[in-house]
């Protein structure tokens, strides 16, 4: 059994599942039944500073979109941070903390951008035994009108002093979580680096409005006829997350740096994807608000069948492997020539491969054969696009096979060349560098 | 068991009134509105889809079923009317499990095909229970046409007719329209009257008038509708039935399925109409399932199908064989009707030869469904009105071979004795004499 002991900037679980800070991690009685589901750790739902705890609006707080079967695709909330009064939140994390020694419990935090409500609020958190501390620079909704959030997290010279007052004010390691509604992930997180923050988590909600009611206009979720723009997340989001660690973890000036990677992770696949990619654990949310804290029994396991299947003993046999692969399109190898292959055993002739690539691409599949609808790739057109790949409902159906080397391509005419060659060596870039 | 059940002779009420109620009770309980949704979104929306060509009037079926996914049922129900404004009943009669189901896709890949003849059943629900129009009759060309029979094949001509802006009149031989929709097919198919509204729905467009109880070679002759109207289709089904011959037996209990159809189908009350205890229903085809099934349904004890030919050549899909079976009929094959028993004047049983075996089953009820035929009495122009196998010749328009006489259904020499192939025939027709009164060539 491969051994999924998670150890984040020295925070220990007994697995790199975390819940993130969102409502399931609002109070004791929820954080109690994720342990005993299984959870390794949760990110506690955001504290504010002492006083009138805020309000939330009476209406709907979240919106959605389904795709087939009214499956939950993406997610979107506009809940602000914990509701609740400060020292209710401090008083349950420590009896929490208490009764689950083996799990991590890491605060978040959000309060106003002066160094006296950090320093405030950071030796209350402290006294609770809270294991660390994550400094919310990522929600875009409610909060940001008020100077806080993305509004911090926007501003890359904001998160690296608050960063630094953090450190400078806690023993407690911490984690700055960045928002993904900026246009370059890299600076904030290189601003969080050098203000010396432990990790960054990410990738916060996006801003968005998942629909509009067509029968008043209201947007969705609707307050009384209104909608403001909420925090987007769920399985949609998962491809702009991977990429934007990913990012991180290529980065010089940053790579290294111990990332908590968060983003519509579902399943035990989407978090080996996130820990490939370099992620050193994972948060979890809107999974378990759509399907309840079992699922992570399925993503333990998962993983570990996964890791043992491999041969990977720990997590740190996987962490980062994928990201040497991440490359600038321009070092992608122009040489590597792939045909789309359809099996006809597995076909079950839907013709959706054809009239897609009929259509909107390279005119490459047949649909008749001796007036029979018969679906078969054209060789001399296919580009190797994986759009019919990408739209066949059956699994495995349809391939992208490799040109070995020295075999026709017969759109081209050309034999495929086994050795590497990029766009910045193509006699037909402009700029390219000669090869000698 | 009841002793009213087991009671020797033909008599009404062998089971509760409540039995036989949930006996006769709508054979697919619709869709409700969630289960359509699930069921709409496992279409893939093929490209040339399969389903679509198979289906003998060619609604766009990934169409309507991607219309009812987004919420649009009206827009789904339109697009199955633009084919088949008999949308309704084919949804319950048509047999899917050999047309566009058989093909679909999902059928091939996991074996459970879309339930397309449901969704098609939710979406034209919607539109004809808000009563729902959507066809505007074309401004009025002046032209009249004559339509022979009010089944689906007619009832299809005179909707696309009424539409182009002719003026149709139906002449139907029964107190009442709807042909085998209304008096052929069995009555779990098509609960609640279904075939009557579905008539009111059609003719609502207008320009159609229906006059009931007049039959052709009685009450008018073809000759005269030609002479009085600008083109005439005929769609009067198939009236006559097959005999037995020989085996038959003029004796009480003795009986045509069809009529048997037909008087059931017009019962006020299921509990008061007889049965006999056993029931031999003689026959292959549709007709005889729905006999047989019903008979059981009735609260008969024993229900035999009698086929003459082999299980590979029975007519009725294996699906209605299926049915039939489970709800407690028996099937036998290679059974050759030798003789009718009676015993003062009425039934007794019958007797077959099996390949030789001599076998004789008891009966107090034998119903011949072996097949119908045109009655060639009606046309009194039949030398000049060409047949073809005992039907009348069309081609592929429908034309028969009198200039401005058409025909389709069963009538005629195509098509496969299905309602779905007689409205696509209805519908044809209708376009066909719309070319040919508006001056396009034909």
């Amino acid at each position: 059994m491969a051994d999924i002991r998670n150890n984040f900037i020295g925070i220990k679980s007994p697995n790199p599942f975390w819940l993130a800070s969102a409502p399931p991690t609002d109070k004791a009685y929820n954080v109690e039944r994720a342990f005993e589901a299984g959870w390794g750790g949760v990110v506690w739902k955001t504290l504010g500073e002492e006083g009138p705890p805020l309000v939330n609006v009476n209406g709907p707080r979240y919106g959605a979109i389904w795709g087939a079967d009214r499956r939950l695709l993406g997610f979107n909330n506009i809940e602000l941070i914990t509701d609740r009064d400060l020292h209710v939140n401090l008083r349950e994390i420590k009896q929490v903390k208490k009764n689950w020694p083996d799990r991590a419990i890491v605060a978040s935090i959000m309060v106003p951008c002066e160094e006296a409500a950090w320093k405030a609020i950071l030796p209350l958190v402290e006294e609770t035994g809270a294991d660390g501390i994550e400094l919310n620079f990522g929600c875009p909704h409610g909060m940001s009108e008020r100077g806080m959030g993305s509004a911090v997290g926007q501003v890359p010279e904001y998160i690296e002093m608050v960063a630094r007052w953090c450190k400078a004010n806690t023993r407690m390691p911490v984690i700055v979580k960045l928002t993904p509604n900026i246009t370059d992930i890299r600076f904030p997180a290189r601003a969080a680096k050098v203000g010396g923050a432990d990790a960054v988590s990410l990738i916060n909600t996006i801003s968005s409005i998942t629909s509009v009611n067509l029968d008043n206009f209201s947007p969705e979720p609707s307050i009384d006829g209104k909608g403001s723009h909420g925090g987007y997340c769920g399985p949609a989001v998962k491809p702009i997350a991977l990429n934007m660690v990913a990012e991180i973890g290529r980065d010089p000036e940053t790579a290294g740096l111990p990332i908590s990677g968060i983003g519509g992770i579902t399943t035990w696949r989407d978090a080996a994807e996130f820990l490939a990619l370099g992620a050193g654990n994972v948060q979890v949310c809107t999974a378990a608000m759509v399907y309840g804290f079992k699922i992570v029994q399925e993503m333990i396991d998962g993983l570990n069948n996964w890791m043992d299947e491999q041969g990977h003993a720990t997590l740190d046999d996987v962490i980062g492997r994928a990201v040497p692969n991440v490359s600038d399109w321009q070092f992608l190898n122009l040489n590597y020539v792939t045909k789309a292959k359809i099996n006809q055993d597995l076909c079950i002739s839907c013709g959706r491969c054809h009239i897609v690539c009929e259509d909107t691409s390279h005119q490459a599949i047949t649909q008749e054969l001796d007036g029979k609808r018969h679906f078969e790739v054209i060789d001399e057109e296919c580009v190797g696009c994986n759009l019919c790949v990408n739209v066949c409902p059956v699994e495995n159906c349809i391939t992208m096979e490799p040109l070995a080397a020295g075999e026709l391509d017969k759109r081209t005419g050309e034999k495929a060349n086994p050795d590497y060659a990029n766009w910045t060596e193509h006699p037909n870039n402009p700029s390219r560098v000669a090869a000698e | 068991m009841d002793a009213k059940q087991l009671k020797e002779g033909i008599v009404a009420g062998r089971l509760p009134e409540q039995e036989i109620d949930q006996n006769f009770a709508d054979l697919h309980p619709p869709l409700d509105p969630h289960e359509a949704m699930v069921e709409a979104d496992r279409c893939y929306f093929c490209h040339d889809a399969p389903c679509m060509t198979a289906c003998p009037t060619s609604i766009d079926i990934p169409m309507f079923i991607r219309q009812i996914s987004t919420g649009n049922t009206l827009g789904s129900a339109k697009t199955i009317f633009d084919q088949n404004i008999l949308g309704g009943m084919c949804a319950r009669v048509c047999p899917t499990e050999t047309l566009c189901e058989q093909v679909c896709v999902r059928e091939t890949a996991e074996g459970k095909p879309v339930k397309i003849g449901q969704l098609q059943r939710y979406a034209t629900d919607v539109a004809m229970n808000a009563d729902k129009q959507f066809y505007e009759r074309d401004a009025s060309s002046g032209k009249k046409i004559a339509v022979v029979g009010s089944g689906p094949a007619g009832l299809a001509c005179a909707h696309r007719l009424s539409k182009h802006g002719h003026d149709v009149t139906i002449y139907e031989t029964r107190e009442k329209p709807g042909g085998l929709n209304e008096f052929g097919i069995a009555a779990y198919k098509a609960v609640d009257n279904f075939a009557q509204s579905e008539v009111d729905y059609v003719t609502a467009i207008g320009g159609i008038s229906v006059e009931n109880g007049k039959a052709m070679g009685k009450d008018f002759s073809l000759a005269q509708l030609t002479e009085q109207f600008d083109a005439v289709f005929l769609a009067m089904g198939l009236a006559g039935v097959n005999a037995l011959g020989d085996a038959d037996a003029e004796a009480s209990g003795s009986e045509d399925a069809v009529n048997w159809i037909a008087n059931l189908r017009q019962a006020k009350d299921l509990a008061k109409v007889p049965i006999g205890k056993r029931v031999v229903v003689i026959g292959g085809g549709m007709t005889a399932i729905d006999a047989a099934t019903q008979s059981k349904a009735l609260g008969a004890d024993e229900v035999t199908i009698a086929y003459r030919g082999p299980r590979e050549r029975m007519k009725a899909s294996a699906y209605e064989q299926e049915l039939a079976k489970i709800r407690g009929v028996t099937i036998r094959y290679n059974m050759t009707p030798k003789q009718t028993v009676t015993n003062n004047g009425q039934v007794v049983g019958i007797e077959f030869d099996r390949e030789g075996e001599h076998i004789a089953l008891e009966a107090e009820q034998v119903m011949k469904a072996i097949g119908q035929t045109l009655q060639v009495s009606q046309l009194e122009a039949g030398a000049s009105l060409a047949l073809s196998g005992g039907r009348i010749k069309t081609d592929t328009e429908g034309k028969t071979s009198l200039s401005g006489v058409w025909a389709g259904g069963d009538c005629t020499d195509q098509g496969d004795d299905l309602t779905v192939t007689a409205v696509a025939q209805g519908r044809d027709a209708a376009e066909s004499i719309n070319k040919y009164l508006t001056g396009g060539d034909t």
